[in-house]
Formats: structure tokens, sequence, C-alpha cells
């Protein structure tokens, strides 16, 4: 199926009378440096489901290192940055739990009286993680991907707990081809990464990803799927550490079949085929 | 007992080191977490319940003098005393008093962290009167010099056979390894002891305002031979334990158990209304409430307020998973895993536990569990902005959040930035695809590959493609 028809299909099944809601893409910083493959997915989909997909030149980081460190007056000035930057989009949409729920947060650093607070109010109700835009928001039902293999699925600690993303992405892997999905035990516990914890307390962090390698190992599943880059890259390093043969992808790749590009740690790769 | 907290980092080590703790530690995440959901399955209302026990703290907080005052006249009514500590010191002070006053020369303990938080058995022996701990937990650890790693399962980093070795050396009877053995040989010291001994101290779960009453919930016994057969009945608790009603106790405990244990109710909840009355078969002469602020106080209508809702379930700490990789001692104080890492900075300062309120991923777990919806992982980030505000943060991480900070304010420059990183890591790491070593992030590489960037950033190749009008 061409991209062109994909999109046609997926126009049709717009909930609301919104056709093509105008969406700013959060990118985020690994995503940015890391795998742009991943925010190339998540542009595919969101084309997909009927959105105008742009990529606001204002941004950079959502400002979590300096709200975890307790600095907050950067935090406020990262985050009327970002307020800016994503102003008069319809949606703001990212490939990550974590930096969406930053965004999140934004409320939280203004006080009543600032008038950024209900800009930052604002901010938040328009920003979704992409499962979770995809499946609650614009009802995307159209994946036309296949993936061979059996992967297991990591849930992510901010999207799993502050933002609710726990069936949606179950929901979007079950319609991908010849895919199965492995549950493993204890999903839901954090991989150690936590930010700047990993490099803080690398011990401690070690001890959770190597616990958490050993479930996604005994799950038996060729591929771990998740939908922050951050934890995936911690995980995917520690399953190369370890000489363990499991690849490690963000879902998006998976979601857009764009799976052609070697996965995270992986050797060789082509730049993204992307759109 | 002596405050470890700085050393959290070297605590830690040394306890990610320790084959028997872990073994123990991972032993532990089948027990609780596992009951406790099964629990929570039995009992559809628990969410309710939550908000309902939530709202109520909130308004307890908020009344906290209205109550206490009701409690303290009831108590008095009742033929008892209440005694009003605003420090460890005070209680301790106050504590020492009454057994002075009975000529008591041992007394027998349940279980109670404010005793541990004010150093009450150091204090006591110090001063010449025996306290003896009933709890098994306690009882071991008392005879081992040792402190408790968890708030309601203290001996949790011991196995069988540490246990075994202790009573073999302090009961001087032949040595078992048979847990039930253990156990009935702790009983069979400890029942003189229940005997023998002049005051009984327990700490209280509740104390109930419209009563004057307080409730100790115990899995052993203990806390009832503790609080009956002695002439002089102590209890040390701190301010926020009290409750409006006997039907609002009733409301915690059933959060309590199943939070804790998995239980559906604790074995033994004793209640203590006053001493012994006329027509009563046994029970205390005396019946003391000792009052512990410690701190308590001042958080109310501060940041912290909302861990003042804390019932010390240790469901927190039971589904940390920084708890679950070090175990409570690494905490080094008297409260571990999250609770405590909001709960400690208080009470010994920020400058000196800075460390535990950092030592979490934030990843929500703790507050997910917690039967009164404490947002613990916001209150950590408060002691952040604390330690922040106070030029407490170590200057390498200052140094580099205001170096990220530089860039990320200037989106023109942090895409050079990006750029820049993003070739020079993928340059390094060649045809490879990630890397065993980078130059200033050990802390990743010693223990995990570097996953290599792709290459070019997303910004620069959706800029080109812009531009050739894809």
């Amino acid at each position: 199926m061409t991209s062109s028809r994909r999109l046609t299909i997926a126009m049709t099944t717009m909930p609301n009378n919104r056709k093509n809601p105008k969406v700013g893409l959060f990118v985020t910083c690994l995503a940015d440096m890391f795998r742009p493959s991943v925010a190339f997915a998540t542009v595919k989909l969101l084309e997909a489901s009927g959105c105008v997909v742009e990529v606001p030149e204002k941004q950079t980081c959502c400002g979590q290192p300096a709200y975890n460190s307790g600095d907050k007056a950067t935090t406020a000035d990262i985050a009327r940055q970002t307020i800016e930057a994503f102003d008069g989009y319809e949606y703001v949409v990212g490939p990550s739990g974590s930096c969406i729920g930053m965004l999140h947060y934004y409320p939280e650093v203004f006080s009543d009286d600032d008038p950024w607070k209900q800009r930052a109010l604002d901010l938040k109700a328009r920003s979704y993680e992409i499962t979770q835009f995809l499946t609650d928001i614009v009802n995307f039902e159209q994946i036309n991907a296949a993936f061979e293999g059996t992967i297991t699925y990591h849930d992510s600690c901010s999207g799993l707990r502050q933002l609710g993303v726990k069936d949606q992405p179950r929901k979007l892997l079950s319609k991908v081809e010849n895919l199965t999905l492995n549950e493993m035990e204890e999903a839901e516990t954090c991989c150690g990464f936590g930010g700047t914890f990993c490099v803080k307390y690398p011990d401690i962090s070690n001890r959770m990803v190597s616990n958490k390698t050993q479930y996604i190992s005994d799950s038996g599943a060729s591929t771990l799927v998740g939908g922050d880059l951050g934890c995936l890259l911690n995980m995917a390093g520690k399953l190369k550490r370890e000489g363990k043969q499991i690849e490690a992808r963000h879902i998006v790749e998976i979601l857009a079949d764009m799976t052609d590009t070697p996965a995270i740690g992986e050797a060789e790769y082509e730049l993204a085929k992307a759109l | 007992m002596q405050i470890k907290s700085p050393n959290f980092k070297e605590n830690a080590r040394i306890a990610l080191h320790n084959v028997e703790l872990q073994e123990a530690l991972g032993q532990f995440k089948y027990g609780f977490p596992v009951n406790r959901a099964n629990a929570i399955k039995r009992l559809p209302e628990f969410d309710d319940l939550r908000d309902e026990a939530r709202d109520l703290k909130n308004h307890i907080i908020e009344n906290l003098d209205i109550y206490l005052e009701q409690f303290e006249s009831k108590v008095i009514e009742n033929g008892g005393h209440v005694h009003w500590c605003r420090t460890g010191d005070d209680a301790n002070k106050a504590i020492l008093d009454i057994c002075k006053q009975v000529n008591a020369k041992t007394v027998t303990k349940g279980k109670s962290m404010v005793s541990e938080e004010i150093n009450l058995n150091d204090y006591l022996e110090k001063n010449g009167v025996q306290p003896v701990e009933t709890d098994l937990g306690e009882y071991i650890l008392q005879l081992r010099d040792d402190h408790p790693s968890h708030i309601i399962a203290p001996a949790i980093h011991l196995n069988v056979n540490d246990v075994s070795e202790t009573f073999h050396k302090h009961h001087k009877r032949p040595k078992t390894e048979d847990p039930q053995a253990l156990m009935k040989e702790a009983r069979e010291v400890l029942r003189k002891q229940f005997v023998s001994a002049d005051v009984g101290i327990t700490g209280a779960n509740f104390l109930v305002a419209e009563t004057g009453s307080s409730i100790i919930v115990t899995n052993e016994g203990n806390g009832d031979l503790t609080q009956t057969l002695p002439k002089t009945h102590i209890v040390i608790t701190s301010i926020e334990k009290v409750v409006p009603t006997l039907e609002d106790m009733s409301l915690f405990l059933r959060l309590l158990a199943r939070s804790a244990t998995g239980q559906e109710f604790t074995v033994y909840n004793t209640l203590s209304t006053g001493p012994k009355r006329e027509d009563d078969q046994d029970g205390p002469e005396n019946f003391h409430v000792v009052l512990v602020d410690n701190g308590r106080s001042e958080m109310v209508g501060s940041e912290f307020q909302d861990m003042l809702r804390c019932i010390r379930c240790s469901s927190c700490m039971n589904h940390c998973p920084v708890y679950g990789a070090v175990g409570g001692h690494s905490y080094g104080w008297v409260y571990p895993g999250p609770m405590g890492s909001v709960l400690t900075p208080k009470m010994i300062g920020i400058d000196k536990a800075a460390h535990l309120p950092n030592a979490s991923t934030s990843c929500g777990k703790c507050e997910e569990v917690c039967p009164v919806r404490i947002p613990l992982p916001k209150l950590m980030r408060h002691w952040r902005e604390k330690e922040f505000e106070k030029h407490l943060t170590p200057k390498a991480v200052r140094f580099g959040i205001a170096s990220w900070a530089f860039f990320a304010k200037r989106p023109a420059i942090y895409r050079w930035l990006s750029r820049g990183s993003a070739w020079f890591i993928s340059t390094l790491a060649g045809k490879k695809g990630r890397l065993k070593k980078l130059p200033l992030a050990g802390g990743w590489t010693d223990w995990r590959d570097m996953p290599a960037p792709q290459g070019k950033t997303f910004m620069d190749q959706w800029k080109a493609k812009q531009k050739a009008g894809e």
C-alpha cells in the first residue's frame, strides 16, 4: 500500500470534524541526537493518521534535567520557551512518555497568579505521547506494518504512571502483522535509567537494569520494544554488554514499518529512509 | 543510632556486594508486594477507601491541634497522663522520669519506630534501665546490636543462619536452624521478660481522639503482653497518629494491613484506653502517652505537609526498586525507602541526607501503592529544590546543569551542540554501532555499552528534507 493511499484511509477514520489537525512534533533530545529514525517514524504515523506535522524550530529539551535537580528557575525558563515554541498547534505529540510527562509538569512550575500558568495548563491539555495520541485522540487503526518475531514490551515509568500509557501501545502492536508479544515479568518495574540517576548512582542503576535484562531474556522475546529512548538506550546498552542476542527498538519504528534501520546499538546503519 | 546517610553511596555499594543481603532482597519482592496485590484484588473498593483516607488525613492535619487536645482530655478523663515533647530529647527524659518514678529496672518494648527515631534504647540503658525488645525481629536485632532495615520487617536483611548463631550465642542453648524451633526459643526467653518487666513501652499505630485510646497492631501478640502485664504502660508515638473516631481508625486499619503485609487485617489489634479500672481483671495501673513532635508540626503548612498522612505501612519501600537493590541500612538512618527519603532530611537535615531524595529514578511506584496517596516523588523533588536553593548540590552537578541550561535556552546553538555530539559519538563508535567506553561517561559505560547516535540529527535531516521540498 502506498503512503498516500494509507493517508486517505486514515483520514476517513478521523473521529472528529477536524480532518487535518495541525500537530507540533516534540522531537525530544534523544530522538534528535541518537535516533532520528524514531522522530521520522513518529512523523510518518502522524501523517498517516491525517495530521499535518510541523517541527517548531524553537524547541530544545523539555527541561527535565533542571526540574529533577531542583533548579526551578531554569525549569521555568525552558518551560516558557517550550510553551512559546508550541503556541498555535492543536496538538503537541512526542515519542516519549517521559518528555511529554515533563510538559505536563509545567503548570506546577508557575504560581497561580503568573500568566504563564494558564499557558502551561493549555499546553498540558494539548500534549500527548504518540501511542496515546494515535489511540485515544485520533483513533488511528490503519497500522500497516509487519514484524517477524517475538517482542516484549517495557512500560516506561512516566508514560505508565503519569500519563496512563499501558493499553495503547499493546493495542497498536496487536495490529502489526506476524508480531507476537510475550509479556515479561515485572514489565512495569523501572529499568534504572532515571535520567541523571543512572550516572549519579551508576551501581544502583546497574543492579536495576540487570534485573530488567534478566526479565527481558526470560520472556523469550528476540526484540525489546518500548516507548522511551532513555530507557531503551539503557536496556539496549546492558543487553549488548551482557552479550545477549536481543534487539531493542522504539515502538514507533515497528508501527511505522521502519525496521530496516539497525536496532538500537546495533552495527552498521543506513540513514533513515524516512517517508 | 549513628547517622550514616551522608555515606549513602558507599553504603549502597557495600550492600550491592553483600551476597546474603541480595538473596534476602531477591526473595523479599515475592513476599509483601505479591500478598498486597492479591489482597487488593479481593477488595474492589480499595481505591475509594484510599481517597477517603487521604481526605480524612488532610482534614486531621489541618485540625491537628483540636484532635490532639481532645485526645489529651480523654486520656486524662480515663486516668492517664499525656506528655507533650517537642524534641526527641524531651521524650527520652519524659520516659526516663516515668521509669524512675516506678523504680523500673527493666522495660519490655513493643515495636516502635518513633523510639528508634529518638534513640530511646541507648538513652534508657545509659541511665540504668534495661529495655528488652519483644517483637521477634527487633529482639534479634537488639541481641546483635543491629538496627532495623525495614519499618515493619526490621530483620529482613538477616537469614535463618544469622538468627541461629545469634540465639546460640546469647541463649546458650543447642544450635538449631529450624525457624519454628527458633521462634519457640525466643518465646520462652521473652515470656520471662514479659512477666518480670516493670514498665511496658509500645508505639501506637493510631490514637483515637473520641475515646483517648491508642491502638497497636502486631502479628505476634507481643504488643498485648507488653502493654497489659507491667504495672506501667507508656505509649510513645508521634502527633500525626491521631484520628477522630474509632470508625475512622477502622478505615485506616483496613488499608494498613492490606498495604503492609497483604493481610485483610493484622492478627492482633490491641486498644489501650487508660489504666486498669476498678472492675478490670488486669491491665496497667499507670498509663502514659508520650507525644513526640520532632519536627512534624513544622511540616504542617509546608510543601512537605502531605508526608504527615503516612501510616507507616511500608508499601512504598516494599515496591521501591532502589530499596529492593540496596536494602534499608544503605539509607543510613531510621526510616528507609521513599518515605524515609522524605522524612529523614526533615529530621537530620538536608545537608546530611541529600543523597536520599536524589537516589530515586522518580519511577512513581511508591506513589502508586501508597494507601494515603502521598506524592512521594514530588516530595523528594522538593528536597532537591531545597538542596539546590541552599547550594548543597554537588559542584559538578551544578556545573553540569548550568552548562546544559546555557545551551538548552538557546535553540540555535543547542542545534550546534546536538549536531557536534551526535557526530562525535557516532564517529568514535565507527561501524560498531556502540561504544564500550566514552570520555566523561564512565558512570554509563562502566556497566553498559553506549548505543551510538545514527549520525546526523533529526533537526538537520528534517531541515534538509523541507528545503528539498519533500
